[in-house]
């Protein structure tokens, strides 16, 4: 792992980092409970990507800047403002869920008041809209960046593409960070592309490309946070591949029966939070008692959001007719 | 009011709203330093700058697509689509993300954007350049889609298409562009999306029909008139969603109608023209309802007798007019 302090973090940055990545996981464990315990119809998880997601959010300025993420992304929007409430509203699909409203599957992650986009399931789509984001931001002369992520998969589609094109040509500020895993729900990296590096596309488009360590979040910061700053100095938008580990199955409907025990195994081993919580006491940045408080206070968080969230009212069965165009609003 | 041409009045909309409003920017293939292969956007970038009237690469779906992003953002973009057909790689864009930005957001987002389009036959375009593509957008909530036939209706309608909230797909008859011309109030005014309009009040029959047909069915009116027969003619204006009143209406009154796309017939704009009278006038109906339409093949061919076949032209109409003024 590279050095906290080299990357220019300090201490309470790594436990505020450390905090955003286990509620994540937390949360996301919890809903697999719930899944399983059928309260929830679907989950779909960020367990292994949290580094990559809180490395990356941490180097943005989440005042200003814009997110177009992913469905893995549940890390990166809590750092930038979803609350464990507001997720737990959207896994439950009740009336109050900030995302969506009770209309999409979990993981559609959308909130303006924290500059997220909304999101649909038709992958890397949502690379277009980081694009012309960054585009409004280049005609209004603002300092932003918009940061759009996405899987190794993805960047087989054509927006991926088209959309790096346009933001080559315009030098526009705009991130685009690929969470490489290396599935594609069952389809491995070695059948998805033939490049060493998916960063190396950046070439064609005339853009900064860099792989990254994504089990390592100050790697990752330290990577983004020179994006961000080229973005913002006029400079152009970089592709980013963090090589990161995907610990369970696509999603709650996928049993991972294509992966051998054994790599699923060897997988636990690049755990990111793991990794960051032996750090941190190697470097003397928090004790053993300092773990257990956090444990215990994000462990009352969740549940107190579950319990909220489950006793909350689903949405009227009429409020499927709102919302259609802005002058149609009651049906 | 000076008199100009159909495209005039589309250019004079983009000028009007980009002088009122910084927000709005028109981006395309060919719009800017060539003003647009039929020259609709032509001066635009030269008073308005590079990045407001933007030559993009040639990608249908990054226009689109980055048009979203710009408009969650706030802004107001004119995208243009250099010919209707060629709007298919953008068809994820549009149906999948814009159509469904503020439903899927529970309303926290909106898509305020316009996608304009030239579509229509009857220029010798062949295949991929004389198209009606309406049918691919017109059954998908979110999106409002508005084919203006007139030049006074193609300002107002694109007016209010940019001001809109919500994405609409603009599609103009290219045909249309130097052909009609009519005295347009220069500056503000809007015409109202979702409403059609009586283009022509009779008694007799009613047409139905949208784009360069309405102009075609007036021409067809007027001559059958001189042996007098009075003939409605509404022009739907919106597509989709259709303004169900004015329809029943008109349908109500002549009890006979004729309804005339040149789009494919089946599964064209008029079968669900035909299904609303269907449910909704059956009783005051004195025939069956009609339809004439471009034959079920895959596109319009490029020699001219096959495109005149294909093609809906006022003789075709006033036949058919004849027919069931006769019934």
């Amino acid at each position: 792992m590279r050095d906290h302090k080299e990357v220019g973090l300090t201490a309470d940055d790594v436990k505020e980092m450390y905090r955003t990545m286990l509620l994540s996981r937390k949360m996301d464990e919890r809903m697999w409970l719930l899944n399983r315990a059928g309260k929830l119809p679907f989950v779909i998880s960020c367990q292994g990507q949290e580094a990559t997601q809180v490395g990356a959010a941490y180097a943005l300025d989440k005042e200003v800047d814009v997110l177009s993420p992913y469905y893995r992304d549940l890390a990166l929007v809590t750092h930038f403002g979803m609350t464990p409430l507001e997720t737990m509203l959207s896994a439950f699909a009740k009336e109050g869920d900030i995302q969506s409203g009770g209309r999409q599957m979990p993981g559609h992650f959308s909130k303006k008041a924290n500059n997220i986009l909304t999101q649909g399931s038709t992958v890397t789509t949502q690379v277009l809209h980081a694009v012309g984001a960054a585009y409004k931001f280049k005609i209004d002369n603002e300092k932003r960046v918009a940061l759009t992520t996405l899987g190794e998969g993805s960047t087989s589609q054509g927006d991926f593409h088209e959309g790096l094109n346009f933001a080559g040509v315009h030098k526009l500020p705009v991130i685009c960070l690929i969470e490489n895993n290396e599935y594609a729900i069952s389809v491995p990296a070695k059948l998805q592309y033939a490049a060493e590096k998916l960063s190396d596309r950046a070439v064609g488009y005339g853009i900064h490309g860099e792989r990254v360590d994504g089990n390592d979040p100050f790697a990752v910061y330290e990577v983004m946070k020179k994006a961000r700053e080229r973005a913002i100095n006029g400079e152009g938008a970089s592709l980013i591949e963090a090589m990161s580990t995907r610990l369970t199955a696509h999603s709650s409907d996928d049993d991972d029966s294509y992966r051998a025990i054994e790599e699923r195994e060897k997988n636990k081993e690049a755990d990111c939070i793991a990794h960051l919580k032996k750090y941190m006491v190697e470097n003397d940045i928090a004790e053993d008692s300092w773990f257990v408080e956090i444990e215990d206070e994000l462990k009352v968080i969740i549940k107190d959001a579950t319990k909220e969230a489950e006793a909350a009212p689903y949405p009227k069965a009429e409020d499927a007719l709102k919302n259609v165009y802005e002058e149609v609003n009651n049906g | 009011m000076a008199k100009i041409s159909y495209l005039q009045a589309i250019h004079n909309a983009l000028d009007f709203e980009m002088g009122k409003d910084d927000d709005v920017f028109i981006l395309g293939e060919d719009v800017g330093k060539k003003g647009g292969v039929f020259k609709v956007t032509d001066g635009l970038q030269e008073k308005y700058g590079e990045m407001r009237c933007l030559d993009t690469p040639l990608a249908e779906s990054n226009i689109v697509g980055t048009g979203i992003g710009a408009a969650m953002m706030g802004k107001r973009p004119v995208a243009e689509i250099q010919f209707a057909e060629y709007i298919l790689p953008a068809t994820n864009q549009i149906l999948s993300e814009a159509a469904k930005i503020r439903y899927r957001s529970n309303g926290d987002w909106n898509c305020p954007m316009v996608i304009r389009a030239p579509f229509g036959g009857g220029i010798h375009g062949a295949l991929y350049h004389s198209q009606s593509i309406e049918s691919i957008f017109a059954s998908t909530p979110g999106l409002k889609v508005v084919i203006p036939s007139t030049p006074n209706d193609a300002k107002g309608l694109l007016i209010s298409a940019i001001r809109d909230n919500d994405p609409v797909l603009y599609f103009e008859h290219k045909k249309a562009y130097r052909l009609l011309k009519e005295e347009v109030p220069e500056g503000d005014y809007t015409v109202p999306i979702g409403k059609a309009d009586v283009k022509r009040s009779g008694e007799d029959i009613t047409v139905i029909t949208y784009g360069l047909c309405v102009n075609y069915a007036l021409q067809a009116a007027e001559r059958l008139s001189k042996d007098g027969h009075d003939v409605e003619i509404l022009d739907l204006r919106t597509v989709y969603p259709l303004d169900k009143e004015s329809i029943i209406v008109s349908a109500k009154k002549t009890g006979k109608v004729l309804l005339v796309t040149e789009d494919n017939l089946e599964g064209s704009i008029m079968s669900e023209v035909s299904a609303i009278i269907g449910e909704n006038c059956l009783y005051d109906l004195d025939a069956p309802i009609m339809r004439l339409a471009g034959p079920d093949v895959p596109a319009m061919p490029y020699s001219p007798p096959m495109e005149d076949f294909f093609m809906v032209n006022p003789e075709k109409i006033e036949e058919k007019m004849l027919e069931l003024i006769e019934h």
